[in-house]
Protein backbone atom coordinates (compact mmCIF):
# COMPACT_ATOMS: atom_id res chain seq x y z
CA UNK A 1 0.00 0.00 0.00
CA UNK A 2 1.66 3.44 -0.73
CA UNK A 3 1.97 5.83 1.78
CA UNK A 4 -1.23 8.11 1.34
CA UNK A 5 0.70 11.54 1.18
CA UNK A 6 2.84 9.68 -2.15
CA UNK A 7 -0.20 7.66 -3.42
CA UNK A 8 0.09 8.20 -6.96
CA UNK A 9 -2.73 10.10 -9.03
CA UNK A 10 -4.77 7.73 -11.14
CA UNK A 11 -3.37 7.43 -14.87
CA UNK A 12 -5.13 9.26 -17.07
CA UNK A 13 -4.39 6.45 -20.05
CA UNK A 14 -8.14 5.00 -19.78
CA UNK A 15 -10.86 6.14 -22.41
CA UNK A 16 -13.17 8.65 -21.11
CA UNK A 17 -16.45 8.54 -21.98
CA UNK A 18 -17.74 11.70 -21.50
CA UNK A 19 -19.66 10.96 -18.16
CA UNK A 20 -18.33 13.78 -16.14
CA UNK A 21 -15.02 12.58 -15.05
CA UNK A 22 -16.17 9.00 -15.89
CA UNK A 23 -12.93 6.67 -17.29
CA UNK A 24 -13.74 3.22 -18.73
CA UNK A 25 -13.04 1.47 -15.47
CA UNK A 26 -15.38 3.34 -13.48
CA UNK A 27 -18.04 3.58 -16.37
CA UNK A 28 -18.12 -0.41 -16.71
CA UNK A 29 -18.12 -0.69 -13.11
CA UNK A 30 -21.14 1.71 -12.36
CA UNK A 31 -23.04 -0.01 -15.66
CA UNK A 32 -21.97 -3.41 -13.72
CA UNK A 33 -23.64 -1.69 -10.58
CA UNK A 34 -26.91 -0.72 -12.18
CA UNK A 35 -27.67 -3.54 -14.15
CA UNK A 36 -27.33 -5.43 -10.45
CA UNK A 37 -29.64 -3.32 -8.83
CA UNK A 38 -32.49 -3.42 -11.91
CA UNK A 39 -32.15 -7.36 -11.36
CA UNK A 40 -31.32 -7.79 -7.63
CA UNK A 41 -31.85 -5.31 -6.04
CA UNK A 42 -32.22 -6.77 -2.40
CA UNK A 43 -29.05 -8.80 -2.89
CA UNK A 44 -27.44 -5.90 -3.70
CA UNK A 45 -26.62 -4.77 -0.01
CA UNK A 46 -25.02 -7.93 1.02
CA UNK A 47 -22.96 -7.85 -2.48
CA UNK A 48 -21.83 -4.52 -1.52
CA UNK A 49 -20.52 -5.21 1.93
CA UNK A 50 -18.81 -8.11 0.68
CA UNK A 51 -16.54 -6.45 -2.20
CA UNK A 52 -16.01 -3.95 0.77
CA UNK A 53 -14.49 -6.63 3.06
CA UNK A 54 -12.56 -8.09 -0.57
CA UNK A 55 -11.09 -4.29 -0.57
CA UNK A 56 -10.32 -3.73 2.67
CA UNK A 57 -8.23 -7.54 2.15
CA UNK A 58 -6.49 -6.20 -0.29
CA UNK A 59 -5.42 -3.47 0.57
CA UNK A 60 -4.31 -4.53 4.20
CA UNK A 61 -1.04 -4.78 4.45
CA UNK A 62 0.78 -7.70 4.82
CA UNK A 63 3.09 -8.95 8.43
CA UNK A 64 5.45 -9.67 6.38
CA UNK A 65 5.80 -6.78 3.88
CA UNK A 66 8.95 -4.92 3.23
CA UNK A 67 9.64 -1.78 2.28
CA UNK A 68 10.76 -1.07 -1.35
CA UNK A 69 11.40 2.28 -3.25
CA UNK A 70 10.43 1.59 -7.21
CA UNK A 71 11.15 3.83 -9.97
CA UNK A 72 8.30 3.78 -12.55
CA UNK A 73 7.42 5.96 -15.92
CA UNK A 74 10.35 8.35 -13.98
CA UNK A 75 8.29 8.92 -10.88
CA UNK A 76 10.00 7.21 -7.72
CA UNK A 77 7.61 5.62 -5.18
CA UNK A 78 8.25 4.28 -1.97
CA UNK A 79 5.81 1.39 -0.62
CA UNK A 80 5.35 -1.28 1.41
CA UNK A 81 4.55 -4.56 -0.10
CA UNK A 82 4.56 -8.67 0.97
CA UNK A 83 7.94 -9.61 -0.84
CA UNK A 84 5.51 -12.57 -2.85
CA UNK A 85 3.98 -8.89 -4.53
CA UNK A 86 4.91 -9.51 -8.67
CA UNK A 87 6.59 -6.66 -10.38
CA UNK A 88 2.49 -6.63 -12.10
CA UNK A 89 0.51 -6.90 -9.33
CA UNK A 90 2.40 -4.24 -7.28
CA UNK A 91 1.82 -1.79 -11.11
CA UNK A 92 -1.74 -2.52 -10.90
CA UNK A 93 -2.70 -3.06 -7.40
CA UNK A 94 -0.36 -0.90 -5.41
CA UNK A 95 0.32 2.18 -7.99
CA UNK A 96 -2.81 1.43 -10.39
CA UNK A 97 -1.12 1.58 -13.22
CA UNK A 98 -3.37 -1.09 -14.64
CA UNK A 99 -2.18 -0.80 -18.40
CA UNK A 100 -0.64 -3.94 -17.95
CA UNK A 101 -2.56 -6.71 -17.81
CA UNK A 102 -2.43 -10.23 -15.73
CA UNK A 103 -3.57 -13.14 -19.08
CA UNK A 104 -1.79 -16.65 -17.78
CA UNK A 105 0.28 -15.14 -14.69
CA UNK A 106 2.92 -17.63 -15.71
CA UNK A 107 4.80 -16.13 -18.65
CA UNK A 108 3.40 -17.57 -21.43
CA UNK A 109 0.73 -14.68 -22.72
CA UNK A 110 3.12 -11.68 -22.40
CA UNK A 111 -0.05 -9.91 -21.91
CA UNK A 112 2.20 -8.53 -18.55
CA UNK A 113 5.05 -7.37 -20.52
CA UNK A 114 7.09 -4.06 -19.13
CA UNK A 115 10.64 -2.54 -19.83
CA UNK A 116 13.01 -2.88 -16.73
CA UNK A 117 16.37 -0.51 -17.86
CA UNK A 118 15.12 -0.93 -21.73
CA UNK A 119 14.38 -4.71 -22.22
CA UNK A 120 11.35 -6.47 -22.10
CA UNK A 121 10.34 -8.86 -19.45
CA UNK A 122 7.71 -10.63 -18.44
CA UNK A 123 6.05 -8.68 -15.23
CA UNK A 124 4.38 -11.58 -13.57
CA UNK A 125 7.55 -13.23 -12.92
CA UNK A 126 9.27 -10.61 -10.84
CA UNK A 127 9.64 -10.02 -7.53
CA UNK A 128 8.94 -6.57 -7.26
CA UNK A 129 11.40 -5.80 -4.55
CA UNK A 130 13.85 -7.41 -6.44
CA UNK A 131 14.07 -4.16 -8.95
CA UNK A 132 14.81 -1.84 -6.60
CA UNK A 133 16.97 0.81 -8.23
CA UNK A 134 16.19 -0.18 -11.93
CA UNK A 135 13.62 2.17 -14.30
CA UNK A 136 10.49 0.59 -15.02
CA UNK A 137 8.53 1.76 -17.75
CA UNK A 138 5.20 0.63 -18.20
CA UNK A 139 2.60 1.66 -21.18
CA UNK A 140 1.51 4.46 -19.30
CA UNK A 141 5.08 5.61 -19.76
CA UNK A 142 4.99 5.10 -23.44
CA UNK A 143 2.46 8.17 -24.46
CA UNK A 144 -0.43 9.61 -23.70
CA UNK A 145 -3.61 10.20 -25.39
CA UNK A 146 -2.47 13.71 -26.95
CA UNK A 147 1.10 12.47 -27.32
CA UNK A 148 0.79 8.59 -28.36
CA UNK A 149 4.13 6.73 -29.13
CA UNK A 150 4.26 6.53 -32.92
CA UNK A 151 3.88 2.19 -32.00
CA UNK A 152 0.72 3.27 -30.66
CA UNK A 153 -0.39 5.47 -33.63
CA UNK A 154 0.84 2.77 -35.69
CA UNK A 155 -1.40 0.22 -33.66
CA UNK A 156 -4.56 2.08 -33.80
CA UNK A 157 -4.00 3.04 -37.71
CA UNK A 158 -3.74 -0.67 -38.22
CA UNK A 159 -6.21 -2.04 -36.17
CA UNK A 160 -3.96 -4.05 -34.82
CA UNK A 161 -6.61 -5.53 -31.73
CA UNK A 162 -9.98 -6.61 -31.29
CA UNK A 163 -10.27 -6.97 -27.36
CA UNK A 164 -7.29 -5.06 -26.52
CA UNK A 165 -6.58 -7.01 -23.62
CA UNK A 166 -3.37 -8.07 -24.97
CA UNK A 167 -2.43 -4.73 -26.18
CA UNK A 168 -0.52 -3.10 -23.75
CA UNK A 169 2.17 -5.95 -24.25
CA UNK A 170 2.04 -6.20 -27.74
CA UNK A 171 2.90 -2.71 -27.88
CA UNK A 172 6.12 -2.69 -24.88
CA UNK A 173 7.47 -5.83 -26.76
CA UNK A 174 6.61 -4.57 -30.32
CA UNK A 175 8.93 -1.01 -28.91
CA UNK A 176 11.41 -3.53 -27.25
CA UNK A 177 11.96 -4.86 -30.82
CA UNK A 178 12.77 -2.20 -32.55
CA UNK A 179 15.90 -1.91 -30.71
CA UNK A 180 16.60 -5.67 -30.94
CA UNK A 181 18.60 -7.43 -33.92
CA UNK A 182 15.00 -8.72 -35.71
CA UNK A 183 15.91 -9.09 -39.22
CA UNK A 184 13.91 -6.90 -41.75
CA UNK A 185 10.97 -9.89 -42.51
CA UNK A 186 7.75 -10.74 -41.29
CA UNK A 187 9.02 -14.16 -40.44
CA UNK A 188 11.38 -12.29 -38.27
CA UNK A 189 9.04 -9.99 -36.61
CA UNK A 190 6.25 -13.05 -35.82
CA UNK A 191 9.48 -15.15 -34.06
CA UNK A 192 10.46 -12.09 -32.14
CA UNK A 193 6.61 -11.53 -31.41
CA UNK A 194 5.64 -14.97 -30.30
CA UNK A 195 5.93 -14.00 -26.58
CA UNK A 196 2.91 -12.68 -26.81
CA UNK A 197 -0.54 -14.09 -27.37
CA UNK A 198 -3.75 -12.80 -28.89
CA UNK A 199 -6.67 -14.57 -28.45
CA UNK A 200 -8.76 -12.62 -31.11
CA UNK A 201 -5.89 -13.65 -33.32
CA UNK A 202 -4.95 -9.78 -34.42
CA UNK A 203 -1.74 -11.18 -35.50
CA UNK A 204 -1.40 -10.15 -39.24
CA UNK A 205 -2.54 -6.49 -38.39
CA UNK A 206 0.17 -6.77 -35.47
CA UNK A 207 2.80 -7.59 -37.59
CA UNK A 208 1.68 -4.66 -40.43
CA UNK A 209 1.71 -2.25 -37.54
CA UNK A 210 5.29 -3.36 -36.50
CA UNK A 211 6.40 -3.01 -40.37
CA UNK A 212 5.21 0.32 -40.47
CA UNK A 213 6.88 1.71 -37.56
CA UNK A 214 10.49 0.06 -38.69
CA UNK A 215 10.00 0.89 -42.53
CA UNK A 216 8.74 4.50 -41.74
CA UNK A 217 5.87 4.05 -44.16
CA UNK A 218 2.09 5.02 -43.62
CA UNK A 219 0.45 2.23 -41.51
CA UNK A 220 -2.11 0.17 -42.96
CA UNK A 221 -4.50 -3.13 -42.41
CA UNK A 222 -3.21 -5.92 -43.58
CA UNK A 223 -7.01 -7.90 -44.02
CA UNK B 1 2.13 -19.17 -2.59
CA UNK B 2 3.99 -20.03 0.47
CA UNK B 3 5.63 -16.73 2.43
CA UNK B 4 9.13 -16.26 2.59
CA UNK B 5 12.23 -14.05 2.93
CA UNK B 6 13.72 -12.03 0.27
CA UNK B 7 17.40 -11.00 0.67
CA UNK B 8 20.11 -9.50 -1.53
CA UNK B 9 23.61 -11.35 -2.06
CA UNK B 10 26.46 -8.85 -1.27
CA UNK B 11 28.84 -11.07 -2.29
CA UNK B 12 29.26 -14.49 -3.57
CA UNK B 13 30.67 -15.68 -0.04
CA UNK B 14 27.42 -14.31 2.10
CA UNK B 15 25.05 -16.05 -0.53
CA UNK B 16 26.84 -19.68 -0.17
CA UNK B 17 27.04 -18.95 3.64
CA UNK B 18 23.27 -18.63 3.56
CA UNK B 19 22.48 -21.21 1.19
CA UNK B 20 24.90 -23.41 3.23
CA UNK B 21 22.14 -23.85 6.02
CA UNK B 22 19.66 -25.54 3.48
CA UNK B 23 19.40 -29.10 3.88
CA UNK B 24 19.43 -29.88 -0.30
CA UNK B 25 20.23 -27.93 -2.54
CA UNK B 26 17.53 -29.79 -4.68
CA UNK B 27 13.82 -29.76 -4.94
CA UNK B 28 12.25 -28.18 -1.61
CA UNK B 29 15.08 -26.90 -0.36
CA UNK B 30 14.16 -24.00 1.83
CA UNK B 31 16.73 -21.64 0.91
CA UNK B 32 17.20 -20.73 -2.75
CA UNK B 33 18.98 -18.47 -5.00
CA UNK B 34 16.80 -16.52 -7.45
CA UNK B 35 18.29 -15.38 -10.72
CA UNK B 36 15.80 -14.56 -13.50
CA UNK B 37 13.28 -16.37 -11.73
CA UNK B 38 11.38 -17.75 -15.02
CA UNK B 39 11.27 -21.30 -13.67
CA UNK B 40 11.62 -20.81 -9.87
CA UNK B 41 8.34 -17.93 -9.60
CA UNK B 42 6.20 -20.18 -12.11
CA UNK B 43 6.83 -23.23 -9.99
CA UNK B 44 6.60 -20.59 -6.75
CA UNK B 45 3.05 -19.13 -8.46
CA UNK B 46 2.10 -23.41 -8.33
CA UNK B 47 3.32 -24.37 -5.19
CA UNK B 48 6.20 -27.04 -6.46
CA UNK B 49 8.58 -24.90 -5.10
CA UNK B 50 8.07 -23.74 -1.32
CA UNK B 51 11.02 -22.01 -0.58
CA UNK B 52 11.58 -20.17 2.84
CA UNK B 53 14.31 -17.66 1.73
CA UNK B 54 15.08 -16.49 -1.68
CA UNK B 55 18.71 -15.39 -2.11
CA UNK B 56 18.94 -12.82 -5.04
CA UNK B 57 22.05 -13.24 -6.77
CA UNK B 58 21.18 -10.96 -9.90
CA UNK B 59 23.86 -8.18 -8.38
CA UNK B 60 26.72 -10.84 -7.86
CA UNK B 61 29.53 -9.87 -10.50
CA UNK B 62 28.57 -12.92 -12.76
CA UNK B 63 27.18 -11.25 -15.80
CA UNK B 64 30.26 -11.34 -17.78
CA UNK B 65 30.73 -12.67 -21.06
CA UNK B 66 34.65 -12.99 -21.45
CA UNK B 67 37.29 -14.43 -23.92
CA UNK B 68 39.98 -17.13 -22.31
CA UNK B 69 43.76 -16.86 -23.25
CA UNK B 70 43.42 -20.18 -25.27
CA UNK B 71 40.75 -19.07 -27.37
CA UNK B 72 37.59 -20.77 -25.01
CA UNK B 73 34.98 -18.61 -23.20
CA UNK B 74 33.68 -18.15 -20.07
CA UNK B 75 29.87 -16.92 -19.18
CA UNK B 76 28.94 -15.97 -15.93
CA UNK B 77 26.12 -17.27 -14.06
CA UNK B 78 24.20 -14.10 -14.26
CA UNK B 79 24.28 -13.85 -18.24
CA UNK B 80 20.92 -13.12 -19.72
CA UNK B 81 20.10 -15.74 -22.33
CA UNK B 82 19.76 -13.02 -24.81
CA UNK B 83 22.98 -11.77 -23.88
CA UNK B 84 24.84 -14.68 -24.17
CA UNK B 85 22.60 -15.58 -27.75
CA UNK B 86 23.49 -12.62 -29.48
CA UNK B 87 27.38 -12.19 -28.36
CA UNK B 88 29.75 -11.93 -31.25
CA UNK B 89 32.01 -14.49 -29.80
CA UNK B 90 29.26 -17.18 -29.37
CA UNK B 91 27.72 -16.44 -32.53
CA UNK B 92 31.17 -16.74 -34.51
CA UNK B 93 32.80 -19.84 -32.37
CA UNK B 94 29.40 -21.47 -31.17
CA UNK B 95 26.48 -21.11 -33.12
CA UNK B 96 25.24 -24.16 -31.94
CA UNK B 97 24.69 -21.98 -28.34
CA UNK B 98 23.48 -19.06 -29.58
CA UNK B 99 20.77 -21.13 -32.09
CA UNK B 100 19.82 -23.12 -28.92
CA UNK B 101 19.41 -20.21 -27.10
CA UNK B 102 17.07 -18.29 -29.54
CA UNK B 103 14.77 -21.42 -30.05
CA UNK B 104 14.08 -21.55 -26.43
CA UNK B 105 11.07 -19.70 -24.75
CA UNK B 106 10.71 -16.36 -25.40
CA UNK B 107 12.36 -12.86 -26.06
CA UNK B 108 10.91 -11.28 -22.81
CA UNK B 109 11.76 -14.41 -20.80
CA UNK B 110 15.07 -14.58 -22.65
CA UNK B 111 15.82 -11.16 -21.37
CA UNK B 112 15.65 -12.22 -17.93
CA UNK B 113 16.69 -16.33 -17.69
CA UNK B 114 20.11 -17.13 -16.53
CA UNK B 115 23.14 -18.92 -17.41
CA UNK B 116 23.56 -21.04 -13.94
CA UNK B 117 19.04 -20.96 -13.94
CA UNK B 118 18.97 -22.50 -16.83
CA UNK B 119 21.19 -25.41 -15.96
CA UNK B 120 18.87 -26.02 -13.29
CA UNK B 121 15.59 -25.69 -15.07
CA UNK B 122 13.33 -27.55 -13.69
CA UNK B 123 11.02 -30.08 -16.15
CA UNK B 124 7.34 -29.87 -17.97
CA UNK B 125 5.86 -32.56 -16.94
CA UNK B 126 2.64 -31.71 -16.12
CA UNK B 127 2.56 -34.06 -13.03
CA UNK B 128 5.64 -32.59 -11.58
CA UNK B 129 3.68 -28.97 -12.18
CA UNK B 130 0.17 -30.25 -10.69
CA UNK B 131 0.83 -30.68 -6.79
CA UNK B 132 -2.61 -32.89 -6.85
CA UNK B 133 -0.95 -35.26 -8.82
CA UNK B 134 1.76 -38.44 -7.45
CA UNK B 135 5.08 -37.12 -8.91
CA UNK B 136 8.04 -39.18 -7.48
CA UNK B 137 10.25 -35.91 -8.33
CA UNK B 138 8.19 -33.42 -6.71
CA UNK B 139 7.09 -35.50 -4.01
CA UNK B 140 9.52 -38.66 -3.30
CA UNK B 141 7.81 -41.98 -3.13
CA UNK B 142 4.63 -41.14 -4.05
CA UNK B 143 4.70 -42.72 -7.77
CA UNK B 144 4.82 -41.60 -10.78
CA UNK B 145 1.89 -40.62 -12.99
CA UNK B 146 3.23 -40.38 -16.32
CA UNK B 147 3.89 -43.43 -16.76
CA UNK B 148 0.38 -44.70 -17.23
CA UNK B 149 -0.96 -41.14 -18.33
CA UNK B 150 -0.01 -38.21 -20.55
CA UNK B 151 3.53 -38.88 -21.64
CA UNK B 152 3.56 -38.22 -25.14
CA UNK B 153 6.37 -34.92 -25.11
CA UNK B 154 8.24 -37.21 -22.15
CA UNK B 155 11.42 -38.79 -22.27
CA UNK B 156 12.62 -42.10 -24.04
CA UNK B 157 16.15 -42.26 -23.37
CA UNK B 158 17.48 -42.31 -19.39
CA UNK B 159 13.93 -43.30 -17.64
CA UNK B 160 13.67 -45.06 -14.54
CA UNK B 161 10.55 -46.94 -13.04
CA UNK B 162 10.07 -43.79 -10.79
CA UNK B 163 10.73 -40.94 -13.51
CA UNK B 164 10.37 -39.87 -17.15
CA UNK B 165 10.73 -36.47 -17.03
CA UNK B 166 12.26 -34.68 -19.61
CA UNK B 167 14.88 -31.82 -19.04
CA UNK B 168 13.24 -29.18 -20.99
CA UNK B 169 16.56 -26.96 -21.68
CA UNK B 170 17.76 -26.37 -25.26
CA UNK B 171 21.12 -24.54 -23.48
CA UNK B 172 22.01 -27.56 -21.83
CA UNK B 173 21.49 -29.47 -24.98
CA UNK B 174 24.37 -27.24 -27.00
CA UNK B 175 26.57 -27.22 -23.74
CA UNK B 176 26.60 -30.90 -23.65
CA UNK B 177 28.26 -30.88 -27.41
CA UNK B 178 30.48 -28.51 -26.64
CA UNK B 179 31.94 -30.32 -23.72
CA UNK B 180 31.01 -27.32 -21.02
CA UNK B 181 32.57 -27.12 -17.76
CA UNK B 182 30.04 -26.19 -14.90
CA UNK B 183 32.22 -24.22 -12.19
CA UNK B 184 30.70 -24.21 -8.28
CA UNK B 185 31.38 -22.38 -5.75
CA UNK B 186 30.73 -23.85 -2.09
CA UNK B 187 31.40 -23.89 1.21
CA UNK B 188 34.13 -26.28 0.69
CA UNK B 189 35.58 -24.20 -2.42
CA UNK B 190 35.83 -24.43 -5.85
CA UNK B 191 35.36 -27.39 -8.31
CA UNK B 192 35.14 -28.09 -12.15
CA UNK B 193 32.27 -30.26 -12.98
CA UNK B 194 32.21 -31.68 -16.92
CA UNK B 195 28.75 -30.92 -18.05
CA UNK B 196 28.43 -34.62 -18.47
CA UNK B 197 28.64 -35.61 -14.51
CA UNK B 198 26.03 -32.14 -13.40
CA UNK B 199 22.96 -33.33 -14.34
CA UNK B 200 21.71 -36.87 -12.75
CA UNK B 201 19.46 -39.80 -14.37
CA UNK B 202 16.26 -40.21 -12.45
CA UNK B 203 16.90 -43.47 -11.28
CA UNK B 204 15.46 -44.09 -7.75
CA UNK B 205 16.12 -40.97 -6.66
CA UNK B 206 14.43 -38.85 -9.50
CA UNK B 207 14.03 -35.59 -6.69
CA UNK B 208 17.76 -35.50 -6.90
CA UNK B 209 18.81 -33.27 -10.50
CA UNK B 210 22.58 -32.67 -10.13
CA UNK B 211 25.47 -32.86 -8.38
CA UNK B 212 24.81 -29.70 -6.49
CA UNK B 213 25.13 -29.88 -2.53
CA UNK B 214 23.84 -27.14 -0.30
CA UNK B 215 25.54 -23.85 -0.67
CA UNK B 216 26.74 -24.58 -3.74
CA UNK B 217 26.54 -21.46 -6.09
CA UNK B 218 27.02 -22.04 -10.29
CA UNK B 219 29.39 -19.02 -10.85
CA UNK B 220 30.44 -19.58 -14.67
CA UNK B 221 30.45 -22.13 -17.49
CA UNK B 222 33.53 -22.36 -19.35
CA UNK B 223 33.75 -23.24 -23.02
CA UNK B 224 36.85 -24.80 -25.02
CA UNK B 225 38.04 -23.13 -27.67
CA UNK B 226 36.02 -24.07 -30.83
CA UNK B 227 37.86 -27.23 -32.48
CA UNK B 228 40.02 -26.09 -35.63
CA UNK B 229 37.36 -26.34 -39.03
CA UNK B 230 34.42 -27.45 -37.07
CA UNK B 231 30.72 -26.72 -37.52
CA UNK B 232 28.47 -26.47 -35.34
CA UNK B 233 24.41 -25.92 -35.25
CA UNK B 234 21.00 -26.77 -33.51
CA UNK B 235 17.68 -28.12 -34.75
CA UNK B 236 14.91 -28.29 -32.69
CA UNK B 237 11.48 -30.35 -33.72
CA UNK B 238 8.28 -29.26 -31.91
CA UNK B 239 4.58 -28.68 -32.14
CA UNK B 240 4.25 -24.90 -33.01
CA UNK B 241 6.71 -22.66 -35.15
CA UNK B 242 8.50 -20.60 -32.10
CA UNK B 243 8.02 -20.43 -28.18
CA UNK B 244 7.28 -24.16 -27.65
CA UNK B 245 9.61 -27.42 -25.60
CA UNK B 246 11.35 -29.62 -28.17
CA UNK B 247 9.68 -32.83 -29.10
CA UNK B 248 13.17 -33.24 -30.39
CA UNK B 249 16.32 -31.93 -31.02
CA UNK B 250 19.86 -32.14 -31.74
CA UNK B 251 23.10 -30.28 -31.40
CA UNK B 252 25.91 -31.36 -33.70
CA UNK B 253 29.74 -30.48 -33.57
CA UNK B 254 31.18 -32.11 -36.92
CA UNK B 255 34.86 -31.38 -38.52
CA UNK B 256 34.92 -32.58 -41.76
CA UNK B 257 38.18 -33.32 -43.91
CA UNK B 258 38.36 -34.31 -47.27
CA UNK B 259 34.59 -35.89 -46.77
CA UNK B 260 35.60 -37.62 -43.98
CA UNK B 261 34.48 -36.99 -40.40
CA UNK B 262 37.29 -36.93 -38.39
CA UNK B 263 35.48 -35.29 -35.27
CA UNK B 264 31.77 -35.19 -33.88
CA UNK B 265 30.39 -34.29 -30.73
CA UNK B 266 26.59 -34.85 -30.53
CA UNK B 267 23.79 -34.13 -28.10
CA UNK B 268 20.38 -34.92 -28.32
CA UNK B 269 17.30 -32.83 -26.70
CA UNK B 270 13.56 -33.21 -25.88
CA UNK B 271 14.14 -37.25 -25.45
CA UNK B 272 16.47 -37.71 -22.33
CA UNK B 273 15.76 -37.60 -18.67
CA UNK B 274 19.20 -35.35 -18.62
CA UNK B 275 20.67 -33.31 -22.17
CA UNK B 276 21.57 -36.40 -23.62
CA UNK B 277 25.37 -36.58 -25.18
CA UNK B 278 25.47 -39.43 -27.67
CA UNK B 279 28.37 -41.04 -27.45
CA UNK B 280 27.18 -44.33 -29.60
CA UNK B 281 26.65 -41.84 -32.18
CA UNK B 282 29.89 -39.62 -32.08
CA UNK B 283 31.76 -43.28 -32.34
CA UNK B 284 29.34 -44.10 -35.68
CA UNK B 285 30.72 -40.64 -37.10
CA UNK B 286 34.11 -40.63 -36.40
CA UNK B 287 36.31 -41.55 -39.42
CA UNK B 288 33.78 -42.48 -41.98
CA UNK B 289 32.75 -40.59 -44.75
CA UNK B 290 30.42 -37.83 -44.54
CA UNK B 291 27.18 -39.71 -45.84
CA UNK B 292 23.86 -40.24 -45.65
CA UNK B 293 24.00 -43.75 -44.99
CA UNK B 294 26.48 -42.97 -42.24
CA UNK B 295 24.65 -40.41 -40.71
CA UNK B 296 21.38 -42.81 -40.41
CA UNK B 297 23.95 -45.63 -39.07
CA UNK B 298 24.30 -42.88 -35.95
CA UNK B 299 21.36 -41.58 -35.57
CA UNK B 300 20.12 -45.73 -35.18
CA UNK B 301 23.30 -46.12 -32.46
CA UNK B 302 21.80 -43.04 -30.85
CA UNK B 303 18.04 -44.36 -30.36
CA UNK B 304 19.38 -48.10 -29.51
CA UNK B 305 18.23 -48.10 -26.15
CA UNK B 306 15.33 -45.79 -26.23
CA UNK B 307 12.47 -46.92 -24.03
CA UNK B 308 9.26 -45.34 -25.50
CA UNK B 309 6.25 -45.01 -23.46
CA UNK B 310 2.89 -45.57 -24.30
CA UNK B 311 2.07 -42.17 -26.50
CA UNK B 312 6.35 -40.97 -27.01
CA UNK B 313 7.12 -43.99 -29.35
CA UNK B 314 7.32 -41.19 -32.28
CA UNK B 315 9.85 -39.93 -30.91
CA UNK B 316 12.24 -42.20 -31.97
CA UNK B 317 12.14 -41.88 -35.60
CA UNK B 318 11.60 -37.96 -34.92
CA UNK B 319 14.79 -38.03 -33.14
CA UNK B 320 16.78 -40.24 -35.82
CA UNK B 321 15.16 -37.81 -38.49
CA UNK B 322 15.96 -34.73 -36.63
CA UNK B 323 19.37 -35.81 -36.16
CA UNK B 324 20.01 -37.01 -39.91
CA UNK B 325 18.98 -33.94 -41.14
CA UNK B 326 20.95 -31.36 -38.48
CA UNK B 327 24.68 -33.88 -39.69
CA UNK B 328 23.78 -32.87 -43.12
CA UNK B 329 22.78 -29.50 -42.30
CA UNK B 330 26.11 -29.50 -40.56
CA UNK B 331 28.05 -31.23 -43.09
CA UNK B 332 26.64 -28.90 -46.07
CA UNK B 333 24.78 -31.96 -47.44
CA UNK B 334 21.27 -30.71 -47.33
Amino acid sequence: MPNQDESPERPEEETRFGFGQSTRRTFLSRIGMASLLATAGPAITTLGQRSEKLEQGLSAESKDAIPVSLRVNGKKYDLRIDPRTTLLDCLREHLHLTGSKKGCDHGQCGACTVHINGRRVNSCLCFAAMYQGDEITTVEGLGQPENLHPMQVAFVASDAYQCGYCTSGQIMSAVALLKEPCGPEEAEVKEFMSGNICRCGAYQNIVAAIQSVRQGTKPQKAG
Amino acid sequence: MKTFALTRASDSAQAIATAAKATTAQQGAEIRFIGGGTTLVDLMKLNVETPQTLVDINHLPLDKIEALPDGGLTIGAVVRNSDLAYHPLVKKNYPVLSEALLSGASPQLRNMATTAGNLLQRTRCMYFRETNMPCNKREPGSGCSAITGVNRSLAILGTSDHCIATNPSDMNVALAALEATIHVHGPKGERRIPIADFHLLPGNTPQRETVLEPGDLVTHVTLLPPAPGSRSLYLKLRDRASFEFALASAAVVVTVANGKITRARIALGGVGTKPWRSTEAEGELTNQAATEAVFQKAADAAMRDAKPQSQNAFKVELAKRCLVHALKLATQLA
